[in-house]
């Protein structure tokens, strides 16, 4: 040890302002490649799904026929038309998926990080939650038809669709939030208790505030990926090219099955009418996700506590 | 001695209930899900003929004479989440501490969005997009793979052709790209909140900035970091459409250990004769396998609990 | 507002009756240009149509057909103004399955009903049959890419050779000798077929059974069976591989060979056929069916694949309608009536230009007593 201790007339060294040897300058220096390695790796393949799918799916968009129209009167092989039937499906598959699904994920992440460490329930429900977020999107759907339409009777619909979106969107919103939940450090829950503050209400106004934003991005990229779902959708709902806004009772497009629908019976060569939809259906898929994510984190920073 | 009770507050007991009842919902459910595919599979998988586990031929078209087994399905299966995880895993890493530790603030910000807008794009364009545009990029990569290292079983000849179109490891590799977004973001989030108090404590020690993030982010951050990969595992052992458009179904031949291959995996076996499901025994045979895939998943999360051991904070 | 509503009035009137008048006009015969014997493409004379009735229509199934009941749709949805129809394209096998679990009102399917799905549809219709009613008729292609060979011509027998492995390089005598004078390279044959389960393969497999002599012995179905090659997904997944491989071959329905495909020529004994909707039409001549002489109007399409009809290109699909004979509640009779007979008239001259084969006068009239019959 460099201990100085001995020669108290010699100035002390303190290791602040040793040199800092090549070994570790080294390993620093080769940490701060491998960073900038791994973000331009991913920066390649990112850029370029995007810019294709921008690249590929722009030539409709700015059209406001694109968004006011649906297909209902426009033949599969017609330039024309737009996606507004689509969109409303989407919406509002997406929309009830949430309700359902966000409540839930969050009270169960709450129970596994507030009420049941240690408890059987909290170990059981862990695991379950683990095995849920390997389900194929095509087994949920089975499952919600032999439930929903085999057993009930009910006939398909949109909102069978988002009772199977709910199954593929718990697991990500619970583990996301049970991970934000769990990382909000213990001092602030003990103050609040510590202040006469109920369990309930701490969590409600100090824990999930502290967490509130990694919460959201979690839920937002839950709901981008059900979103984007299309195996759900074969099974669970048929495909209309008509605008249909009831959720509960006949065909409903949406845009993933839109564009497997297009994948399926237009031919897809570049500048086809094939190729404008179903890259324009992406394209406005990614800007309608865009546009509720950017609503949802501009909420999260007027919702969250302020830091210093 | 006086017994402490402490009153118990409606709001407290209501919110408690409540929550256990979500964990108990989503365990039935679950319970219901396993339940279902027992009851669709078991009668067929009476009535198989070959070993189910162990068999690799799949052949329900005779509804009399149903040969099923799943191990091809597995093998792919494992295959494709394997090269996804292996390339994703790192590459997340990497990004979730260069946006947290490394980049300048305005940089951050706008990629962080743009990676979580990655996620917004639809599996079924990266199936397109994987086969389309990636696939004859990456065929370059692959040949110098398969021609350099091709003593090496797992880069060995292909089973399908174009040699390196269709094959799993163009599918890994969109899987990874589809990975991403979800471990990057979730490990973005718990990076980000590592205690001030231990990084400051580190660089008063006079660490650099690597040996920072070694002994607070790393150390604090790994429960989440691997939570989320196992996120990323389940989407990727899970993905039905984008690997139905982009995996080729050899033929006649069977799966070799080679990256080069192609095959179904148990999502896109499913979801590609989905349509057929008409006589409940050929479709309990698709159920068992979708009843594997469950139990797939369960160990390897199973596995990785273990390892990083009781999550419960310390 | 009031001003508004007798103009209302007179403008659906004026509507009213210019639809009228469109729909008892007959266009030009279809037949212009295209003499075929026998096969005359049909006169639409749809005098009366009884539009009304469910509005949504659902149908699903066969994606060969999409294109044409997506043109029958329109052309319903201009001759009964508001009357609406969804046709979802997932696949025969779905179409069945929707169809006799009441689902949908009518199911497309590449192949007629038959065994446990019959019966099926049978108790879906209130104990009466269910009755196929063939209203598109496609032309399947054996599509390749091949350098430097632009014209290919192949027989049953060594499209069946190809299609199981027997056949493994270009230069084939077999292929050789079909091709006089054609230089074939000594590449090795990809072959291509559907992964999920398609009607188009099951009827290209119906086709190599009864065409190639005992060669193809792989049986028959909607997964393809013949054990060689790739799977890919869907027609467009087929196309594009076939695309990207030099030497590549696969079977497709017609409005995929395109961009670098070009489709086989058929000898079925009496020379290259090349593949046009009119050669097709002559193929139909030897239509027989199932059962004849009732309103089930499924097809026996071995007989047509079988056959040697000078000039005709025999690879064809049927797509069939599924629909109740009765059993229907009035509703949806009357709707699904009407939008058959614009499908079965008028209409067969639109999808004649996207390469369909319209049907021919025989054929039409039987399936308009047919769809007539429905109650």
């Amino acid at each position: 040890m460099t201990s100085t201790l001995s020669d108290t007339d010699q100035p002390a060294i303190s290791p602040a302002f040793q040199q800092v040897s090549t070994a570790r300058k080294a390993k620093n220096g080769l940490a701060t490649v491998l960073m900038w390695l791994s973000f331009l790796i991913a920066v390649v393949p990112l850029v370029w799904v995007l810019y294709t799918v921008i690249a590929n799916g722009i030539k409709r968009i700015p059209f406001t026929n694109w968004w006011s129209q649906d297909f209902g009167s426009v033949l599969s092989d017609e330039v024309g038309g737009g996606v507004l039937h689509a969109v409303v499906g989407t919406l509002e598959q997406g929309l009830v998926c949430a309700i359902i699904a966000v409540p839930l994920g969050l009270m169960v992440a709450i129970y596994l990080v507030e009420y049941g460490p240690g408890t059987r329930l909290a170990k059981i429900t862990t695991f379950m939650v683990d095995i849920l977020s390997g389900v194929p999107s095509i087994v949920a759907a089975l499952f919600i038809y032999a439930l929903w339409i085999t057993t009930f009777g009910l006939p398909r619909s949109g909102f069978a669709v988002s009772l199977a979106l709910v199954l593929l969107m718990i697991p990500v919103v619970v583990r996301s939030s049970e991970e934000m939940l769990r990382i909000v450090p213990d001092d602030l829950r003990e103050a609040s208790y510590a202040l006469g503050v109920p369990k309930w209400k701490t969590i409600v106004k100090v824990v999930l505030p502290t967490a509130l934003s990694g919460i959201i991005s979690g839920i937002m990229m839950a709901l981008a990926r059900v979103m984007g779902e299309t195996a759900p959708l074969l099974v669970l709902v048929g495909y209309s090219a008509y605008t249909n806004w009831d959720l509960f009772d006949h065909e409903q497009a949406s845009l993933p099955l839109l564009m497997n629908n297009e994948r399926a019976t237009n031919t897809m060569e570049p500048g086809s009418v094939g190729f404008d939809r179903i890259w324009g259906a992406a394209l406005t898929l990614v800007l309608i996700i865009a546009l509720i994510n950017l609503v949802a984190t501009v909420v999260s920073r007027l919702v969250a506590p302020k830091k210093k | 001695m006086t017994r402490n009770r402490t009153k118990v507050r409606p709001g407290d007991r209501i919110f408690k209930n409540l929550s256990t009842g979500a964990g108990v919902v989503v365990v039935a459910l679950i319970g219901l899900i396993g339940l279902f595919l027992l009851v669709q599979a078991i009668p067929a998988l009476r009535a198989d003929n070959v070993n189910f586990l162990t068999s690799r031929t799949w052949d329900t078209s005779d509804p009399n004479n149903l040969r099923f087994g799943i191990l091809d399905l597995l093998l792919v299966t494992v295959s494709t989440s394997l090269v996804a995880l292996v390339i994703a895993m790192p590459v997340s890493l990497g990004i979730a501490l260069f946006l947290t530790q490394y980049a300048p603030r305005q940089l951050a910000r706008p990629f962080a969005y743009v990676i979580d807008l990655l996620a917004a794009v639809p599996s079924i364009i990266f199936g397109l997009w994987g086969i389309l545009v990636l696939a004859p990029e990456l065929a370059p990569i692959a040949q110098w793979l398969n021609e350099t290292l091709g003593f090496i079983p797992i880069f060995g000849q292909g089973n399908v052709f174009p040699n390196f179109s269709g094959t799993i490891f163009t599918a890994g590799v969109v899987l990874a790209v589809m990975l991403l977004p979800i471990i990057t973001s979730l490990s973005r989030e718990v990076f980000e909140r590592t205690p001030t108090p231990h990084v400051e404590g580190a660089l008063a020690l006079g660490a650099t900035r690597w040996e920072v993030i070694r002994t607070t982010v790393l150390p604090f951050g790994k429960a989440g970091y691997i939570g989320a990969s196992m996120l990323g595992l389940g989407r990727a052992l899970g993905e039905t459409i984008a690997l139905a458009v982009i995996l080729f179904i050899p033929r006649g031949k069977l799966f070799d250990f080679s990256i080069f291959d192609g095959g179904a995996t148990f999502a896109s076996q499913i979801a590609a004769n989905y349509s057929e499901f008409n006589n409940p025994t050929s479709a309990g045979a698709y159920i068992a396998a979708g009843l594997v895939l469950f139990v797939l998943t369960f160990a390897v999360n199973f596995a990785a609990r273990a390892i990083i051991g009781d999550k419960k904070g310390d | 507002m009031k001003i508004m509503r007798p103009m209302g009035a007179v403008g659906i009137v004026a509507s009213a009756a210019l639809v009228l008048a469109a729909c008892g006009s007959d266009p030009a015969s279809t037949s212009s240009g295209a003499p075929t014997s026998g096969a005359a493409a049909a006169a639409t004379g749809t005098a009366n149509v009884a539009c009304g009735g469910k509005t949504p229509l659902s149908g699903e199934g066969s994606t060969a057909q999409k294109t044409a009941v997506d043109i029958f749709a329109q052309q319903y949805a201009k001759a009964c103004s508001g009357q609406v129809v969804n046709y979802n394209a997932t696949g025969s096998g779905a179409g069945v399955k929707q169809f006799n679990a009441k689902q949908v009102d009518f199911g497309g399917s590449d192949s007629p009903l038959s065994g446990n799905d019959a019966t099926a549809a049978a108790a879906r219709c209130e104990g009466n049959p269910a009755w196929d009613l063939p209203l598109v008729i496609g032309p399947i292609a054996i599509g390749y890419k091949l350098d430097g060979v632009s014209s290919l011509t192949l027989n049953g027998e060594v499209s069946a050779k190809i299609f199981n492995g027997s056949i493994t390089t270009w230069n084939d005598p077999a292929i050789a000798a079909l091709n006089p004078g054609v230089t074939l390279p000594s590449k090795p044959i990809q072959v291509l077929s559907r992964s999920d389960e398609s009607g188009t393969t099951d009827n290209f497999q119906h086709y190599l059974a009864a065409a190639s002599k005992g060669a193809w012995t792989q049986g028959t179905g909607k997964a393809f069976k013949g054990g060689v090659g790739n799977g890919a997904s869907g027609s467009n997944g087929v196309a594009s591989a076939i695309r990207a491989a030099d030497g590549a071959i696969g079977y497709m329905e017609s409005s995929y060979v395109k961009d670098g495909i070009t489709a086989a020529k058929l000898d079925s004994g009496s020379g290259a056929v090349e593949l046009t909707a009119q050669n097709v039409g002559k193929a139909l001549d030897a239509a027989v069916f199932k059962t004849p002489g009732s309103n089930d109007l499924a097809m026996d399409l071995d007989k047509i694949y079988a056959a040697n009809t000078p000039g005709a290109y025999p690879l064809l699909l049927a797509t069939y309608e599924l629909v109740c004979s009765k059993g229907y509640d009035a509703d949806t009779a009357k709707a699904v009536k009407a939008f058959l007979t614009v499908s079965a008239t008028t209409a067969q001259q639109p999808i004649a230009d996207k390469g369909f084969v319209p049907l021919p006068q025989s054929l039409q009239d039987k399936v308009l007593t047919a769809i007539n019959a429905i109650s």
